[in-house]
């Protein structure tokens, strides 16, 4: 099923992390296989904010192999090693849990495409996301758990996505949990509500191209499709509007970059979600239960309808 | 009156001639036996009077204590129950099978007034997907939008929405009406069955997809028509009607209901002919 959430402040910051804990919180019946968050968070921009996780110590009923702590380290290493060789100086080193660090690094080229296939040709290495703004954390459990896993409830910035995931059609584990990044592509991230059928089409093509996926989870496909379609020049606006009908399936789904949030949905319209936007706030989710946790007072929403693109600015 | 608790459910079906009629076409008209009217008893349903009001503040309670405690209140005889801060819960105001004012001061999640016979029920707010759903007998008033689904299989009673509603309004529904006072999403009426449904505003694509019977109006611009959905006249005795109905809901009276489109199925793709429950209860 999945629930998703997001919201965006426009002219001012706030607590996201904890905002978007409590919508996802209040989804949590629609999926708590996995939960991720895709934070925008008050930077000065100067430097790159890379999430990354050097394998995956998810347990029992996972599709993923639990490794030892000590592989991790080597890993690390190796990734510390390949940042220096790519001129990538590291600012700052969280590690917050032994498999998922965070690095402020001071890197000047612009283009992450070649960056990124170094860093991820490590065996186990993924990165989950790379911005001046972006911090994609997800791992396993409910929303409070992940929140509470990577302290995530003082983060402050101006807007957020996020994802309660109930596994259908891959693994329970990190790979493939949302928010996906939309590789290579700084301050991207996506997340998705449905079930895409054209996936394996879409994917051959898209490698084709180059790009990447690191899962097989049909929802990366939405951020690598978007991605290419950037690449290739087009607008946020405008890739997701492509996406109405390069992909089959059904979906909602939103994107968000360093200064925007969007969503999409299908033209059958099969996946629920409902919007409030005030002058200073657009909150979304696939329940208004999740609205309701940000705004408990009475409101007014509604639902987007079929073949619906909306983008919103800071 | 009887508890169906007491009776074999079996040979109470069997009785009341479920099980026995005959499918013969549209023309049929096989009514129960009035003498059977007394046994006619719904579990659960309770005797209220309407001058007895109540507010339920369900801040703090799931949506089954909220239930639980609107079907105690019943059971007192409270006749009209103000329900405050449902804050967007699922499933409130369900199962209720007698008549009963109910009002919500603000708005409501998914399957909000589910498999409902008979209530009154005004939603000072919105409703998430799949509102009144199996609705029996009643009406509905939603003063702002509604979700997906909206009136999904209802077979009977009044359900309106002021504001604008989401995809498959009225999926699958066998009789009643449904009234849109803004727009509709795709796929409204898709596998109607019976009823009616009306939208003053515009309305998206796929309308009256696989219908099998019923009608739809619509006030504005249609997005595109489904398979089998085509126009029929507008008479004035469907221009008489919609005036009626839209005074009744308190909406869009001054519509000028000469210049909306009537849609209706192509095929008849039906063979469905028994009364629905409903109508065997008037008949009664």
């Amino acid at each position: 099923m999945c629930g998703i959430a997001g919201l965006i402040h426009r002219g001012k910051s706030s607590n996201v992390g904890s905002e978007l804990q409590g919508m996802l919180q209040a989804l949590k019946h629609r999926g708590e296989d996995s939960t991720g968050y895709a934070l925008y968070g008050d930077t000065d921009g100067k430097n790159f904010i890379m999430r990354f996780k050097v394998g995956e110590n998810v347990g029992e009923g996972s599709s993923s192999v639990v490794e030892d702590v000590s592989v991790y380290d080597e890993r690390k290493k190796i990734v510390d090693q390949t940042l220096s060789e790519l001129g990538a100086k590291i600012v700052k080193e969280e590690r917050t849990l032994p498999y998922s660090l965070r690095y402020e690094l001071d890197y000047d080229r612009k283009d992450l495409l070649e960056f990124s296939q170094r860093i991820e040709s490590i065996p186990g290495v993924e990165i989950l996301s790379m911005g001046k703004s972006l911090e994609v954390i997800k791992d396993l459990g409910n929303a409070k758990a992940v929140c509470d896993r990577y302290s995530l409830d003082k983060l402050v910035g101006t807007h957020a996505i996020g994802h309660a995931r109930m596994a259908t059609e891959s693994g329970v584990d990190i790979k493939s949990a949302h928010p996906f990044w939309g590789y290579p592509f700084s301050d991207v991230s996506v997340v998705h509500n449905g079930q895409l059928t054209n996936y394996w089409n879409n994917r051959r093509a898209l490698e084709n191209k180059g790009m990447r996926f690191m899962s097989e989870c049909d929802s990366e496909l939405i951020a690598v499709y978007i991605a290419q379609k950037m690449r290739e020049g087009a607008s946020l606006q405008e890739g997701m509007k492509d996406s109405l009908t390069g992909l089959d399936g059904v979906f909602t789904y939103f994107v968000a970059t360093k200064d925007s949030l969007g969503m999409a949905k299908d033209t059958m319209a099969a996946k629920p979600l409902v919007l409030y936007e005030s002058d200073d706030l657009v909150a979304m989710g696939s329940e208004e239960i999740a609205i309701r946790s940000v705004l408990p007072q009475e409101i007014d929403t509604y639902d987007p309808f079929d073949g619906e693109v909306k983008v919103w600015q800071i | 009156m009887a508890n169906l608790k007491n009776v074999t459910k079996k040979t109470k079906a069997q009785a009341m001639g479920m099980h026995t009629e005959i499918l013969t076409g549209r023309t049929q008209q096989k009514f129960f036996n009035p003498d059977e009217a007394e046994n006619f008893f719904y579990y659960g349903a309770y005797d209220v009077d309407f001058n007895k009001r109540t507010d339920l503040d369900v801040k703090d309670m799931t949506a089954p204590q909220a239930n639980k405690e609107i079907d105690n209140l019943m059971s007192q005889g409270y006749g009209t129950i103000v329900i405050k801060n449902p804050q967007g819960k699922h499933s409130l105001g369900v199962g209720i099978l007698n008549k009963l004012n109910l009002i919500f001061e603000g708005s409501l999640g998914y399957f909000g007034i589910g498999s409902c016979d008979g209530p009154i029920v005004r939603i000072n707010g919105r409703v998430g997907w799949s509102c009144a759903e199996n609705l029996m007998a009643g009406k509905v008033v939603i003063e702002k939008n509604a979700g997906s689904c909206f009136g999904a299989a209802i077979r009977g009673g009044d359900l309106i929405c002021k504001g604008s509603v989401g995809a498959r309004t009225g999926i699958d529904m066998k009789g009643g009406t449904i009234i849109i006072g803004g727009d509709a999403g795709a796929f409204t009426g898709f596998m109607m069955q019976r009823g009616r449904i009306i939208i003053l505003g515009d309305v998206g694509i796929n309308l009256g997809d696989s219908m099998y019977d019923g009608t739809i109006f619509v006030g504005g611009e249609i997005g595109s028509y489904g398979s089998d959905a085509v126009d029929a006249d507008l008479t004035k005795s469907d221009q008489d009607w919609l005036r009626r109905k839209l005074k009744v809901a308190e909406i869009g009276e001054n519509f000028d209901v000469s210049k909306m489109k009537k849609i209706v199925a192509g095929k008849k793709l039906w063979n469905y002919d028994n009364l629905e429950p409903t109508e065997k209860k008037g008949a009664i």
